[in-house]
This record gives C-alpha cells, structure tokens and sequence, in this order.
C-alpha cells in the first residue's frame, strides 16, 4: 500500500513558477496560468504557431492565367483554417484611379503616363498591405497583380525585406488557348472594365491587352531566382516547380494549390435523415433514423439517381444516422471519423432545457461566442474546423461527391465554401432534409437548395433576443492570435463587422439572464 | 521479353470491401527511385515507407508496391552480364523504365516516381560517409580510400545516367528532388496517396536534430490508477516538471520548440520550463469514453466484456464514445508531419500518445504500439541516424507510479476478474 501524499497547494513552499497553478478560462476551456500579482507572463499559445512574421504571396503571370481565383481561392481556405488573410488586387486599385476603362491602349508598355499610374496603384496597395499586418492583425496578405517584371517584383522584396515580411511567390504559367480562352469567358467579360462592351470586342480587346504584358514578362528564372520562395504552377495544375519553402504555413499553401483543380464538378451536402434523438430536441448522441428520416433516405436515393451524376463519391460518417441514410442511396460510400457530429461533452443527448437547468452558465457563454465555446469534456466550432481539414483537402482533390452529415459539420463544411465569417458560421441554416449543391462558378460557388419533401423537425437554434437591450456581461476575450474572419473586401477598409465586434444590445447572452429567456429561440420537440 | 523483377521488393495489403475509411486509391501504387548512388534513395524510400506504413496501418487497406532500383556492387562488370541490370539506373534508363512501366500496365498499377538528383559535393560526401562506407564493400578500407574510390563509382554511373526528362517524360507521375529539398519538380500527381506522398518529400528534411519525448509529470489521477480525466500534477509530478526544466537547460538545445497537449498537466509540465510553448489539441490523450476516470478494477466490473476485447486487439479497440489507438494515430498525423518539418522539439504528452509517436519514429507495428513503454519521468532522446533513428532515455529520478498494463494471458470475454486484472500496477 502506498502513503497518500496530499497535494495540497502550500503556496510558500513550492518554487515560484509552480505557485500560480492554472485555470482554465471559462469559454474555449483553455488552462492558462493565473495571473500572479507579479503579472506573470502568459507563456503558451493555445493553438500552433503557423509562422512567426507577416507573409506576402505574390502572384506571377499574365492576365487570364488564374491569378485572381487561385488568390481569393487561397484566402478563403487560409482564413477558414484560421489564418488572418486578405486580397489586394492591384487592378481594383486602378479602376479606382482611373474612372473609366477605355481601351488595351492603357496596358501598352510605352504609354508612361499610365505607367505611372499602374505604379502608384501598386505602392497603394503595398502601403495597404502594411497596414493590414500592422493595424489589422493579418497574418497573410495575397498581393493580385500581374508582378511581371523583375523590376516590380524587386520593389515588393525591397519592400517586405523592409518590414520584416516573408515573400513567397505563386506563378501560373499558362499557354493553353482554350484554357485562356475559358478564363476570358468566365470571368473578364463581366468585368466592371467590359461592362457595355460587345462580347467579340470585349474578347479582342483583352488578348491585344495580354500582347502588351508579353513584351515585358519575364518569368521567375530557376538560376537567377534560385534564392526566393516560390511555387511555378503549369497549364491548371498538371506541373509543380517549387523552391524553397520555408516554413509551415508556405508547406500547407504549396499542399493546398497543389490539390485544387478546375474540372467543372458538383458537391452536395446534406445532414442525415430525422434521427430519433432529433424527434425529442436531443443534441448529439448516436440514434438511428426515425421513420420520417428513412423517407428522406428513400428520397435522397431517388434524387441522387435522377441527377444522374457520373462518378460520385458518397462520404458518411462513423455514426449510425449518416450510415443508415447512406444505405438507402445504394452506392458503396465511405465513412470519415472527421464527420462525426461536434461532441457535446457533458451535454451529450441532453435538450436545450435541460443544458439550461443543468448548467445555466456554459449555456450562455456558448451563446456569447458559439465559434469557440467548447463543451466541458466536448468540441467547439473551432475544433471542428481543425479536424475537418483533411475532408475540405479530400473534397478539393474530388469531382462529384455527396457529403452526407451533421448540422455542426455542415455548417463548418459551407462556410468554407460560401466564405463565411467565424461569427455567421454557427448560425448558418442547414435544415433536415435538405440537399446543397455547390458549384463552382466563376470566382465563387452557387448554391441550390433543394427541399426533399419530407417534413422534419427543425434543430436550427438562433441567437437568443429579447426586447429590452441589455448588455453582455462579459467583455470579448482577446486571444493570441486574431480570430479567423470571412476574407475582407478587397480594397474596402475593414469595419466592425469584420473585426468580429457586433452590438450585443439586443441579445441577452448573459450568464445571470433567466431561463426563459435562454430557452426562448430553442426550436419545439417533443 | 525474359527480364525479371528480382530485384523488387514489395510490401501488398489486400483491400478492404467496404471502406471504414477514406480510400486513398483504388489501384496498388509502385514507387520507382531514380536516381545515382549516394542521393538518398534509400534514406527517402525507409522513411516514406515507414510514414506510409504508420498511416497505412491506419488505412487498413493500401497496395503499395515498392521498387528498390539496386545498383551493381561492382561497376567493372559489363552491364548486359547483370541479372539485376534490369532496374539499374545507369544504362538506357529510358528503356529501363519503359520496362516498369508496361510491367505496371498489364498489372494495372499505378506508378510514381521519386528522384533524388544532388550535386552539391559536401552533400554527396556526407551520404557516402554516413551510409556507404559502413557497406561491406568497404570492410578493410581506409576512409579516405573508400570515398575516393566510391566517387569513382559514381562517376561510372554518370555517364549512363538519364534524368526524368521535362518534355519526354511529361505524361509520367513523378517528383524531382533537388538538392536534399531546396527544389522540387512534382509532375501530374494522379490521386490522393501520390498527393500525401509529396507533401511528406516536400516537409522532410535531413538537418541534425534532437526530438524529445517525455509524458506530463505524474498527475493526481495517475496516484489513484484513473484513467483519463484532466487532474493536476501530484507533488512528484511537479518535482518531475522541475527536473526537466533543469534537463532541459543542462542539454543545452539550440532554438528548442516546446509543445503541450491542451490538458492540464501537461502545460503544469511545460510551465516549470518557463520558455513559451505551443499547446495542440490532436496531443490529447486518448479519449477513455465512458470508461474516463475509471480505474480498471472498475472497468472491469462495469465493462468486462469491452475489458476483454481491448486486450484482444489494443490497436484497433475503441472505448464507447470514445477512441482507439487507431484513431489516435490519425489525429496525430498532423503532429508527426510538423515534427518532420521542425528542428528541435521537445514535446510533452500522455502515454498512449507518446506511443504512437514513438511507433513511428521506431517502425513499431500496430501489435506493439499499444505495449511501448512509455514510463512517467522519463525523457526519450530521438536523433536521426543514417536510415533510422537512435533512442536515448533519461529517467529523471523522481518517483512515480507505473502506468504499464501489459497484454494479461486471458483475454477471452469469459474470464474471471482475477484474470483480468492481474497485470495492472499498483495504485492508491
């Protein structure tokens, strides 16, 4: 038998460091020491350390080669993973110098006075770019131009060597004509700089404008380069040059563009049929389809069948209400443990109400920040993005797939594609029995909602109101690093709203509010 | 046309019906190495091999077909007089290749080609002293006469030699390692495994480098044989989180990284270092389900059957609502490929965590994972050597209980209590 030796915390005794022991702030359940009255120092990162200074992604090559969708492409996906990331695409910056577009005449290399201008577009957007990373806690700044020519691009590394800026270049080296020809068609004759244009003369004009860009391109030389970062992307994706990765988040972005691609496809999304937990208000568990849920599986299997998709890939969870939905389609699927529903902790298959009862508190802070308020013993918003990684990096390498899932998931899932902020991304609707499907089209994705038919109960909780403002009792928690935002407008200052700030004065999410008014939006059930 | 793949040496594993898992593909892969002698083909080829396997085991259900392309061992030999000419790099490669590559076509393989191209002197001299030298041609051979006449060699091969050709090899799927990773060329990856494969080519690398590993000092939980759970540090543990420290210090590690899992005594741990680290949720321990906070006795009268199937097969077992050494494995694949792209790293963990770490940069199978031990107040020692990895451990002296359950002899579901709990160590 061994003697008990109680762990009692005998402050004189211990050495100083292990004095101030830990806690664990109430929202995300984060251990962090205890500010001593010697204000120790917070010494950890709650999350992994991407890079340790500000990166520039450089965008190489000429007009029509993609650089625009890999740049918003690649904002979206960093800025879901949580990396602070924003455009700034120079040819905005020039449209808004020049009131009207008129002609590929701007575009010709000696035309000075446009020259000067296309110049200073471009040190408005670098100055832009610096006030991100000072200002506005980015972390990664994509700069859209065309950067062709040695001289710029020695004028974005003498300005980031500057300012302490990492530099990594993505060229898009492109001589297909259909492929360019698709581009021009896509995305350049519904430009602001086409808009009453005749599509013919809109065509012509733009390839005598790539002409004037191929005077002077010069491409990144593997000798004379050999010292910058970079990434070389050949015809969409079929060949990769890179050299000279230097950190994680550099390795993760040459990962990611290394597995997008182009190929018209279609992603549908849509949660498991009604389950039996759902019927009674429960959150989470693992129960199976009730008999309105088998309907929708019929109906998704004859709705799967008659969209006549080739090659689809079906992809469930490990849980029994995805499987069982699955089956009814009658395609082999597979099954992700990635998929599985956010775990709920202690709140496990518990209702609203009961979560309210028991514990009054965890239920407001989750309303107070339900991106990342983590379940005691359970998941947050937050770390559902994180192991949903690997399956957006899959779907991304796919063509057709059927992602059959939760409503946390799928949420998580279409905020990355529709680009959605860590504040909308909790409360976007994905309603039972209901099919997504995504396409991609032009810079983005479109969207069609398409109802099967089959009632359900509703599990969509909003945001609870009330009709007096009050106030939030506790202020915003500051983090150590910025909290992950949709991509900001391009060229428009950030506000507020994308600085995650909204007023809280009509939304009681205060730890002391009463019952009724916490239970107030939670949907009816039985 | 009478040649042989003798020189092959492959691992298959059949494909599993229906899939509890993402497939990575669906036909079997060969990796072809290219490339001249002392390049790293064979550093690269054991190290992917072990990344794949680690995940493969994982995967239950990958085809990947390796080819070794051995050289001659004596290049005064007439190529045409070689059995093993076959996949020799130096002669005709083209041809050569074109060999492999209807071999895979009739077989409906896919394949994949990895080559190492290096002219960095110091580079190649370093690789033949590290490897070569200790190769059995070399026995009786003084050092500088073994690198001298080991570069001859290479010279031999060179003149045969043909690189991966831009233009005539475009519609192949191939990386180019230049240069030990500063430059990489990656050609028409084909699907997912290939996708993984590159970028695991891409984020290794071969600077000297020490991994610690070490678990959380002994926790308050640990004294009472309960599983899981989030307790603080025992007042042993937190003589253990002191000694580190001064481990730490008195090994002196250049630019050290130091990382925590997000639970509690692993950060008491990594407090007592007072440098900054980072905490990673995927370096949780193992999630206990509904048996978290159990102590096997309890285990054993509130689940005995689950009791029983966990020690039938460890690996793949998981706790109700909760996981398995499987599962584990695959949440910490992002770790281990940071790990590969790190320096030096000192990471601080839990038990079954550490053993998959440990499994990977050891090679352990998924039968001996789940038995690594894996003790408190010990600090494992990883350091990269020639094509493994060498081990040094550091017990700390401070004592602590021992969290060691070994496979008990028993492990029918119709065994008695006495039998089930017979290994399990001594607690409050």
């Amino acid at each position: 038998m061994m003697d008990a030796d109680p762990d009692t915390d005998r402050f004189e005794e211990m050495p100083d460091h292990l004095q101030s022991g830990l806690t664990q702030n109430p929202l995300e359940k984060i251990w962090v020491p205890w500010m001593s009255s010697r204000l120790s120092r917070r010494r950890g990162s709650s999350v992994p350390q991407f890079t340790n200074s500000p990166t520039m992604i450089v965008m190489v090559g000429l007009p029509a080669r993609g650089k625009t969708y890999i740049s918003k492409k690649l904002t979206r996906y960093l800025n879901w993973i949580g990396v602070p990331t924003k455009v700034f695409n120079v040819g905005q910056y020039r449209r808004e110098a020049c009131q009207s577009y008129k002609n590929f005449e701007f575009f010709r290399p000696d035309n000075e006075e446009a020259m000067k201008i296309r110049k200073a577009c471009a040190l408005s957007a670098l100055k832009d770019v610096s006030i991100y990373f000072s200002q506005d806690h980015g972390q990664v700044a994509v700069f859209d131009a065309t950067n062709t020519t040695c001289e710029r691009r020695e004028v974005i590394l003498f300005f980031a060597k500057e300012n302490g800026y990492k530099v990594f270049f993505v060229e898009s080296i492109c001589d297909d004509p259909e492929i360019i020809a698709e581009n021009i068609k896509q995305v350049k004759l519904s430009s602001p700089d086409y808009l009453n244009c005749d599509k013919e003369e809109a065509v012509a004009d733009f390839l005598k404008r790539i002409e004037c860009y191929k005077v002077t391109y010069i491409p990144l030389d593997d000798d004379k380069d050999r010292n910058l970062s970079y990434i070389k992307i050949f015809n969409v994706g079929s060949r990769y040059l890179v050299n000279r990765v230097q950190d994680h988040i550099q390795s993760r972005i040459v990962y990611y563009l290394m597995n997008i691609h182009v190929t018209p496809r279609t992603i549908y999304l849509c949660r498991h049929g009604e389950s039996e937990l759902n019927l009674v208000g429960r959150i989470g568990g693992d129960s199976g389809l009730s008999p309105r849920g088998n309907k929708f599986a019929a109906a998704l299997g004859k709705y799967i069948r008659s969209q006549c998709i080739p090659d689809l890939r079906i992809w469930t969870s490990h849980m029994k209400r995805t499987i069982q939905t699955a089956e009814a389609v009658g395609v082999t699927y597979e099954q992700w443990k990635a998929l599985n529903e956010i775990d709920a902790g202690v709140c496990e298959e518990m209702t609203y109400e009961e979560i309210q009862e028991n514990f009054p508190e965890e239920f407001a802070l989750r309303d107070q920040d339900k991106y990342r308020y983590r379940y005691p013993k359970g998941e947050s918003y937050e770390d559902l993005v994180q192991r949903l990684e690997p399956v957006i990096m899959e779907l991304e390498r796919q063509e057709n797939v059927l992602v059959v899932c939760h409503q946390a998931v799928m949420r998580c899932l279409l905020a990355y594609f529709l680009d959605k902020s860590a504040g909308e991304l909790p409360y976007l609707k994905c309603p039972l029995h209901t099919v997504l499907k995504l396409t991609p089209v032009a810079y983005g994705c479109k969207v069609e909602s398409v109802f099967l038919n089959v009632e359900a109960v509703n599990t969509h909780r909003d945001r609870p109101v009330c009709d007096e403002p009050q106030c939030s009792q506790t202020p915003p928690l500051r983090h150590s690093r910025a909290q992950p935002m949709a991509s900001p407008a391009p060229t428009k200052a950030p506000c507020l709203e994308d600085l995650g700030l909204t007023e809280l004065s009509l939304e009681n999410v205060s730890v002391d509010r009463d019952a009724e008014d916490a239970l107030v939006t939670v949907p009816d059930h039985i | 046309s009478g040649q042989t793949l003798a020189d092959i040496k492959h691992t298959v594993f059949l494909t599993k019906e229906q899939a509890s898992r993402p497939q990575f593909t669906n036909s079997p892969t060969m990796i072809v190495m290219v490339g001249l002698p002392a390049r790293g083909k064979t550093y690269i080829s054991r190290k992917l091999t072990r990344y794949l396997n680690w995940i493969g085991v994982q995967t239950q259900g990958e085809c990947i077909l390796y080819i070794f392309i051995y050289l001659y061992r004596d290049y005064s030999k007439e190529p045409k007089d070689c059995v093993s000419a076959v996949f020799d790099a130096t002669n005709t490669t083209r041809e050569r290749r074109g060999v492999i590559i209807s071999f895979a076509k009739e077989k409906g393989y896919k394949v994949f080609f990895i080559e190492s191209i290096c002219d960095d002197p110091e580079i190649i001299e370093a690789n033949i002293m590290e490897v070569k030298l200790s190769s059995p041609d070399y026995e009786d051979c003084d050092k500088e006469e073994a690198l001298d006449d080991f570069v001859k060699r290479i010279e031999c091969y060179k003149t045969n030699y043909v690189s991966l050709d831009e233009e005539k090899d475009r519609h192949l799927s191939y990386i180019k390692i230049f240069n030990v990773g500063s430059r990489y060329l990656v050609n028409r990856v084909q699907d997912h495994i290939q996708s993984r494969i590159v970028y695991y080519l891409m984020n290794i690398h071969v600077t000297p480098r020490s991994i610690y590993l070490s678990r959380h000092g002994e926790s308050e939980l640990n004294l009472l044989g309960r599983i899981g759970g989030d307790s603080g540090l025992s007042t042993q543990g937190k003589k253990y989180a002191s000694a580190l420290a001064e481990f730490i210090r008195n090994q002196a590690i250049k630019d050290l990284k130091v990382w925590t899992s997000h639970m509690k005594r692993t950060i008491q741990t990594a407090e007592a270092l007072g440098v900054a680290y980072e905490q990673w949720k995927a370096l949780n321990e193992i999630d206990a389900g509904m048996c978290e906070e159990m102590t096997y006795e309890k285990i054993q009268e509130n689940y005995p059957e689950e009791f029983a199937m966990r020690d039938q097969d460890k690996y793949r077992y998981r706790y109700p609502k909760g996981e398995s050494y499987e599962d584990l494995v695959h949440r910490l694949e992002p770790v281990i490929m940071e790990l590969e792209r790190q320096e030096n790293v000192l990471v601080i963990c839990h038990q079954a965590v550490m053993r998959c770490l440990l499994a990977y940069f050891l090679d352990k199978s998924a039968d001996e994972l789940p038995y690594l031990k894996c003790p408190l107040h010990t600090v494992l020692k990883l350091t990269p050597v020639a094509y493994g990895c060498k081990v040094e451990s550091f017990y700390l002296n401070i004592k602590a209980v021992n969290t060691h359950r070994e496979r008990p002899a028993n492990v029918d579901v119709t065994r008695g209590p006495e039998e089930a709990l017979r290994t399990v160590p001594d607690h409050f």
